[in-house]
């Protein structure tokens, strides 16, 4: 290959992530500004022009805490009941022969390939008015609890494992309950900090559904009261841009630190499988 | 294990069981190993709960004349034909929302198809500062659409960034608030956004594709770019037919970015989305059947816009 292509790539390539960057750090540094300055020069950090009020701004509106408290208990919430049902289910559709199990692989096939929009107004009515489960965190994690993505992934994962494995404790007489506790979990092991990576980013940036189901703003994810802030009350604040962008970066924070500190674990494989199936 | 297995032959061959007794065999009820069912059980009851019983529910709704009515009271809900469909169908706001979202898929799907592919290609190859270039190209997509949501308004307003940039060339009135530009400034966000998954997908089949191809193309005296179109984008057509399906069915669900860049769909409804029809028929105006409608409708539009892709892309083969 000709060094000229790889510098023209290289180049492309390093242009592309910035402009792909850019809007990240914009949004920091618009956080900072204590007067918002959209010239080409506001891009650049202006110590004169720095604060940390925006921060303190956006926070005694929306309660930063809480929303992120909120926020960290629906997306925990999701993730364990993704867990929960991928691995145990995971392991029946790999492992275990039994009567519907073709059903049920066709069934979590089926719950991906239907768009949630569609289930939305009756997933309302449901919990929201038949249930009362609005401004409740069951409610707001009830129709993600089934993650087929996760169920899909681990099946992958469990075959791999070859079947003498299980094969071999059972001719040892060990019960079915032991050798899930005692084989397949501990084996599943590097599949799972994968399938939570993955289950965090859903949840955790989610509007729509925690939108829809809550009202009370003690309640509400950071992601619902931030944008409830910026469609409402923005324009009454000091600097409304400042503080919208505090608040994004709060809202950013935890997931961009969680995808840099383990970037490696989102690996393309493994994200591959779990969509084709 | 080859008793039963030959058991179960034997019970799938028959078709009069021996013995006379209706549909007895020596299978197991529930198959050999019913602990498999057993811990699949609490996922197939909430399956049933918020997945299959809502969709039925969906339809049965489009069909009838539903309300809100207080929890636990009786009230008649008649069916009403196709009468919630034609109330759609006569929508002009509605009519609108769904050729916006038209619009969105013109722009959005080959936008992100092309990227993605090019990106991709360019970043299996890259050696250097692989990481930061993931990173970098990942990032939108890990981060919730309500937080860059604010930068875009920032970036794009009247003395934005953008337009202060551009100058005189700036679009008047700015991009969000113009009736043609609000609709295209969304895709170009939602592309932005969602590209650092496709580009995954993509080096993900990158590595599928031989090496051998390759170096064959290159003795025939192929360049770059024909290899690329020849070897390349064939050898990934399985992953194309995927991230067109996934990018239409992510542009119908268009919501969040009309309701927060365009304050709800404006200007003059120029940015609406079937699912801001459905949220604002439905919740706000408190006509889910009206809404249920929309859905129906929407997801039969997308299953027909998937069905003509993978007739164009082939994707039978895959």
């Amino acid at each position: 290959m000709s060094r000229g292509q790889n510098i023209l790539r290289g180049v492309v390539l390093t242009v592309g992530a910035l402009v792909f960057l850019f809007p990240f750090y914009y949004m920091v540094i618009g956080s900072l500004q204590e007067e918002p300055d959209p010239t080409v020069a506001g891009a650049f950090p202006n110590p004169a022009n720095l604060t940390l009020d925006n921060y303190g701004d956006i926070n005694s509106r929306i309660n930063l805490l809480q929303g992120l408290l909120n926020s960290g208990i629906f997306t925990g919430g999701v993730i364990l009941c993704t867990v929960i049902f991928g691995v145990l289910v995971g392991y029946a559709l790999a492992q275990l022969q039994w009567r519907g199990r073709g059903v049920t692989f066709a069934l979590a096939l089926l719950v991906q390939v239907v768009p949630f929009q569609l289930l939305m107004i009756p997933l309302y009515v449901m919990i929201a008015r038949d249930y009362g489960l609005a401004d409740n965190y069951l409610g707001m994690i009830l129709p993600f609890a089934i993650n087929s993505t996760a169920v899909i992934i681990f099946r992958q994962y469990f075959l791999q494992i070859p079947k003498e494995l299980f094969d071999a404790a059972r001719i040892d007489g060990a019960g079915e309950l032991r050798i899930l506790r005692r084989i397949a979990l501990p084996l599943v092991r590097p599949a799972l900090l994968t399938v939570v990576l993955l289950t965090f980013i859903g949840p955790w940036n989610e509007f729509l559904w925690p939108f829809l189901i809550t009202k009370e703003a003690s309640l509400q994810p950071l992601a619902v009261s931030l944008a409830n802030y910026l469609s409402n009350i923005a324009a009454t604040a000091a600097n409304p841009f400042g503080a919208v962008l505090a608040g994004a970066c709060v809202l950013a924070g935890p997931a961009v630190i969680l995808f840099i500190l383990f970037q490696r674990h989102f690996v393309s494989n493994n994200i591959g499988s779990g969509v084709k199936g | 294990m080859s008793q039963s297995t030959a058991s179960r032959t034997a019970a799938g061959r028959s078709t009069t069981p021996p013995g006379g007794g209706p549909r007895r065999s020596k299978r197991p009820l529930l198959g050999k190993n019913p602990f498999g069912l057993l811990l699949s059980a609490p996922y197939l009851v909430f399956v049933l709960a918020v997945f299959a019983y809502p969709l039925v529910f969906a339809f049965w709704m489009s069909f009838h004349d539903y309300f809100f009515a207080a929890p636990g009271a009786d009230v008649d809900r008649p069916f009403v034909g196709l009468d919630n469909f034609r109330e759609v169908l006569a929508d002009p706001a509605i009519i609108r929302s769904f050729g916006n979202v038209g619009i969105f898929l013109l722009i959005n799907v080959p936008l992100t198809v092309i990227l993605s592919l090019v990106l991709a290609t360019a970043l299996n190859k890259a050696v250097r500062f692989r990481t930061f270039l993931r990173v970098a190209y990942y990032v939108p997509y890990v981060t919730a659409s309500v937080a860059v949501v604010g930068v875009w308004i920032f970036l794009f307003s009247g003395n934005g960034l953008v337009n202060q940039i551009l100058g005189p060339l700036a679009p008047n009135p700015a991009w969000l608030i113009n009736e043609d530009w609000a609709m295209p400034t969304i895709a170009i966000f939602v592309t932005w956004k969602g590209l650092g998954f496709f580009i995954l997908l993509y080096l993900a089949a990158l590595q599928n594709v031989s090496e051998e191809l390759y170096e064959a193309a290159s003795t025939d005296g192929a360049g770059k770019i024909r290899s690329f179109f020849s070897v390349t984008v064939p050898g990934v057509r399985p992953a194309t037919v995927l991230v067109l399906l996934l990018s239409t069915v992510t542009g119908a669900n268009l919501f969040t970015e009309p309701y927060l860049l365009t304050g709800g769909g404006g200007p003059n409804g120029a940015s609406s989305s079937p699912v801001l029809m459905m949220y604002q028929r439905g919740i706000e105006q408190g006509s889910p059947d009206t809404a249920a409608a929309i859905g129906v409708i929407l997801v039969i539009g997308v299953l027909i816009l998937a069905f003509i892709q993978r007739k164009l892309a082939g994707g039978d083969e895959s």
